[in-house]
């Protein structure tokens, strides 16, 4: 049996609102295998965004972790000191997000911000790491890598942008890259490029993902398993296709029935989307079951 | 809405003020200019004066009582005028846009680079001294800063989609600057206002000290500390009282706007988190 | 099925819009003409809903400000029930009021944050002329009523709503002066999934109940799908594609919009198959459907295309050879 590349367990966040802790992750546990796509899915203020947090160690006050533990390659993070996790960060696990224009520095051209990742996290001179920065633009598709590395954030599309951030994340070839909401700011058509871009990136290097999105749509296409998250609570897990064919906890299939699919129309007529505060009587119990669905080449 | 401690703090003291103020003709233990009697002259803080007489032996305790009323009028009314004038001009000029903010803009560009109390002097220089010419000067002189941020609040909240679909209701201009944009910029105008009122009242005191505002033998702050001006060192009272008071006024204004600020700040985040 | 109306109660005909915009040129001092609406020509019938689809950049939120009376055309007109909508002829604001409004994309920034409900759906009606303190009072409780709030809701201000809950204010306020057209700019891009169903649902159900006609503006081509019953596919200003829904959806014919609806990441691994079309263009030989990626700029004159009809009421944008 492969060892887990991150082991989530008990995972428990809270937010201090003046004298109360109020929990965001409540007992959360997952764990992702080396080079496989994880999607975490789920509405806002499911904590999906808190949990990716906790992982890079980007939590603030008056967010805490109260209690888990998250094995990165049988290394608990959460007892790292700040310096060593500043190594983890960037060079094993890296993180993209969906508004890539605050995620980029406006005043440094993106050669230099490219280059910086190879300086800071692989001792290679300036020199050196600049032309790493062209061939990481040109891996990413980017055209006219050369000339591109002059530009500055704001000369950039927002699609360009975003594989700017593919780039420099996948720079130090990280074994997992967390991407939340990568593509929520984005064209149908520049989003979709962006998707198979991570996807053929990934498998490429091998690189795992977890994949952050409150779209279903987007996650299967690139993820292989799903775990639903609801008010903090992992509520159900499984591969990608079962969770669509076969839902088993409620709010996946209050979920699943409140999208407008595509082509369902032409084929059963309007029908009427699924109100999910009508099929679930109390919101308050769906976090009491959970189905979690054990890999099957376990 | 909560109201921390530099609000209260500053509450506190310029209700104070404000009341003393009010109340100078039936607390102040003397009449400010008419008791007058060369006998008392620079006495020493005792028993009956109890902040001491001046060089003309009148009380410092009821002029500077009577003192308030002059200083707040000049720093409430002054900054009044100056926060009408300008909320109209910013609010209109980030609204309309176009030439009229260019003039407005370049405007306010040319009053902010002119010091304001070498500004108010001109004024003052036509006008003559006393309390309406000062808050002429005062009131037509200060209001750029203002101006400046009525300008960029009314154009970030110009953007915001509900003052479209009040347009899209068919609200005219003019009311949708007054019920949709004003409300909502309301905040750090407020904040202005108040440290605007304690500098008010500081330009008066400097512009009184030098014998262009209020005119002996009326007792504002600043002619006092004129007034007190030669006999530093032999009645040093005759200063401490008056300067004490403009001391407490600013202050109690100052933090009344950082607490406004403060208070204000949080309540206007409506976003979830 | 739904009885529509066919009259047309709204019609756009060769509308224009043109900015101007510095930048390029000489030290960043050249002025160009931004064509965003580039001769675009649709109506709207009673109770229908036709959508505008396309990306950032397409013109479709211009032309939707170009309704409202927010932008002014620089070239067309706007017909309402066969009047003038926009120039001198045209209704003032207030008159507009009535006819045409709009439901916002954000409901966080479409509420004035210091008006109460009741005072952001009674204004607009004592701006109207109705002044009875009654009158007010049951018009605005039939709305709430209508848009699922309860009448106590209608004292708190926005801030104590969640973002569902003021989408719900937002199309209370758009309908409380009784307009035949509403406009929806991406009504439901900004909530989260399952409150996404309830607006829909919403929508749609108060369309049927009021006899409203929607123009809704999205890039969500699901959305689309379920709530239209025509689509108009917008590029760089120009309508490429217009069809009811169903052809747009099964047999679409423009490069562009297939693009799009291959682009949909699917939920459904059944759907993968939809994917695929199959040429729909009948006499294929006459016409080549261009695709715009490569021959329509902003800045350049329009390559001197048309919109060819290929089948009733399915128009593609092409140019005819031979």
């Amino acid at each position: 049996m492969k060892q887990p590349l991150l082991d989530i367990r008990n995972l428990r966040v809270g937010v201090l609102l003046g004298r109360t802790q109020r929990p965001i992750v409540n007992d959360v546990s997952f764990k992702i295998m080396p080079g496989e796509a994880y999607g975490l899915v789920g509405e806002s203020g499911s904590g999906k965004s808190v949990t990716s947090l906790a992982v890079m160690g980007l939590m603030q006050k008056p967010l805490s972790v109260l209690d888990g533990q998250i094995l990165f390659q049988g290394q608990n993070l959460l007892e790292l000191k700040t310096r060593e996790m500043r190594r983890v960060r960037g060079k094993r696990i890296a993180m993209i997000f969906q508004e890539p224009m605050t995620a980029l520095n406006p005043l440094s051209t993106i050669g230099r911000q490219i280059a910086e990742m190879y300086v800071l996290h692989q001792g290679k001179s300036w020199n050196e790491a600049r032309r790493l920065a062209i061939d990481a633009l040109a891996s990413v598709h980017v055209p006219n890598p050369d000339q591109r590395t002059k530009n500055y954030p704001h000369q950039m599309s927002g699609g360009l942008r975003q594989r700017v951030m593919i780039a420099m994340a996948l720079a130090c070839n990280p074994d997992l890259l967390i991407a939340d909401e990568p593509t929520t700011a984005l064209d149908v058509t520049v989003q979709a490029e962006v998707l198979r871009l991570i996807k053929e990136l990934c498998t490429e290097r091998g690189t795992a993902v977890l994949f952050i999105s409150h779209d279903l749509g987007v996650i299967a296409s690139v993820c292989q398993r799903v775990g639903v998250m609801y008010a903090g609570s992992l509520v159900e897990e499984n591969e990608t296709g079962a969770i669509f064919t076969s839902p088993r906890h409620a709010y996946t299939r209050g979920l699943l029935g409140a999208l407008p699919r595509l082509g369902s129309r032409s084929a059963h007529g309007r029908q009427r989307l699924v109100d999910i505060d009508s099929i679930i009587a109390d919101r308050s119990t769906l976090t009491e079951t959970r189905y979690i669905t054990p890999r099957s080449s376990q | 809405m909560r109201f921390g401690f530099n609000f209260w703090l500053g509450a506190g003291l310029t209700t104070l003020v404000i009341v003393t103020g009010i109340l100078a003709p039936w607390i102040a233990p003397f009449d400010p200019v008419l008791n007058a009697d060369l006998m008392n002259s620079e006495l020493p803080p005792d028993t009956t004066f109890w902040f001491g007489t001046d060089a003309q032996g009148r009380d410092v305790l009821s002029r500077t009582l009577y003192g308030a009323q002059i200083s707040l009028t000049v720093g409430i009314v002054s900054q009044l005028v100056n926060s009408v004038i300008g909320v109209t001009l910013g609010m209109t000029a980030g609204y309309w846009a176009g030439w009229w903010d260019d003039l407005v803009s370049g405007l306010t560009n040319v009053m902010l680079a002119i010091p304001s109390l070498i500004f108010a002097l001109a004024v003052l220089a036509v006008l003559g001294p006393g309390l309406p010419s000062l808050l002429i000067a005062l009131g037509l002189t200060n209001w750029s800063w203002t101006c400046r941020i009525a300008r960029s609040s009314t154009l970030s909240v110009k953007s915001q989609a509900y003052v479209q679909a009040a347009q899209t209701l068919g609200y005219g201009d003019i009311r949708i600057m007054f019920t949709q944009i004003l409300p909502n910029i309301l905040g750090p105008i407020l904040v202005m206002a108040t440290l605007g009122m304690g500098s008010a009242v500081l330009s008066e005191a400097a512009l009184s000290f030098i014998g262009l505002g209020i005119q002996p033998p009326s007792p504002s702050w600043g002619s006092m500390l004129t007034d007190a001006r030669q006999l530093i060192q032999l009645a040093p009272w005759i200063a401490i009282f008056p300067g004490l008071a403009i001391f407490l006024t600013v202050l109690g204004f100052n933090l009344l706007g950082d607490g406004l600020r403060d208070s204000l700040d949080p309540h206007m985040r409506t976003r979830k988190p | 099925m739904n009885p529509v109306v066919n009259a047309p109660i709204l019609q756009v005909d060769n509308l224009h819009v043109r900015y101007s915009v510095t930048g390029g040129g000489l030290l960043g001092y050249g002025r160009r003409v931004l064509h965003a609406v580039n001769g675009v020509t649709f109506w709207v019938a009673k109770g229908e809903c036709l959508s505008i689809v396309g990306e950032s950049g397409c013109g479709k939120s211009t032309t939707a400000l170009s309704i409202l009376g927010l932008q002014k055309p620089s070239e067309g007109s706007i017909l309402y029930r066969g009047q003038p909508f926009t120039g001198p002829n045209g209704p003032n604001r207030m008159q507009r009021a009535k006819a045409v409004q709009m439901v916002f994309q954000d409901p966080y920034a479409s509420l004035n944050p210091r008006q109460t409900v009741r005072t952001s759906l009674a204004a607009p009606l004592r701006l109207h002329g109705i002044t009875a303190a009654s009158e007010i009072e049951a018009r605005i409780e039939a709305m709430l009523k209508n848009v699922g709030l309860t009448p106590e809701q209608a004292k708190r201000y926005p801030y104590e709503f969640s973002g569902g809950q003021r989408q719900r204010i937002g199309i209370a306020r758009a309908l409380i002066l009784e307009p035949e057209i509403v406009i929806l700019d991406e009504p439901v891009s900004a909530l989260d999934v399952s409150i996404r169903a309830q607006i829909i649902n919403l929508l749609l159900d108060l369309k049927e109940k009021l006899g409203l006609s929607y123009l809704m503006i999205s890039h969500d081509l699901s959305v689309v799908e379920h709530m239209s019953d025509r689509v108009m596919v917008m590029y760089f200003g120009q309508i490429v594609e217009e069809g009811s829904w169903r052809q747009i959806f099964e047999t679409p014919a423009h490069p562009y919009t297939r693009r799009l609806i291959a682009a949909i990441p699917s939920a459904d691994p059944q759907n993968s198959t939809m994917r695929e079309f199959g040429n729909p263009l009948p006499g294929a030989n006459s016409i080549s459907v261009l695709d715009t990626a490569t021959t329509l700029d902003v800045f350049s004159r329009p390559v001197d295309s048309r919109l060819i009809e290929i089948a009733p009421q399915h128009r593609v944008r092409a140019v005819l050879i031979a």
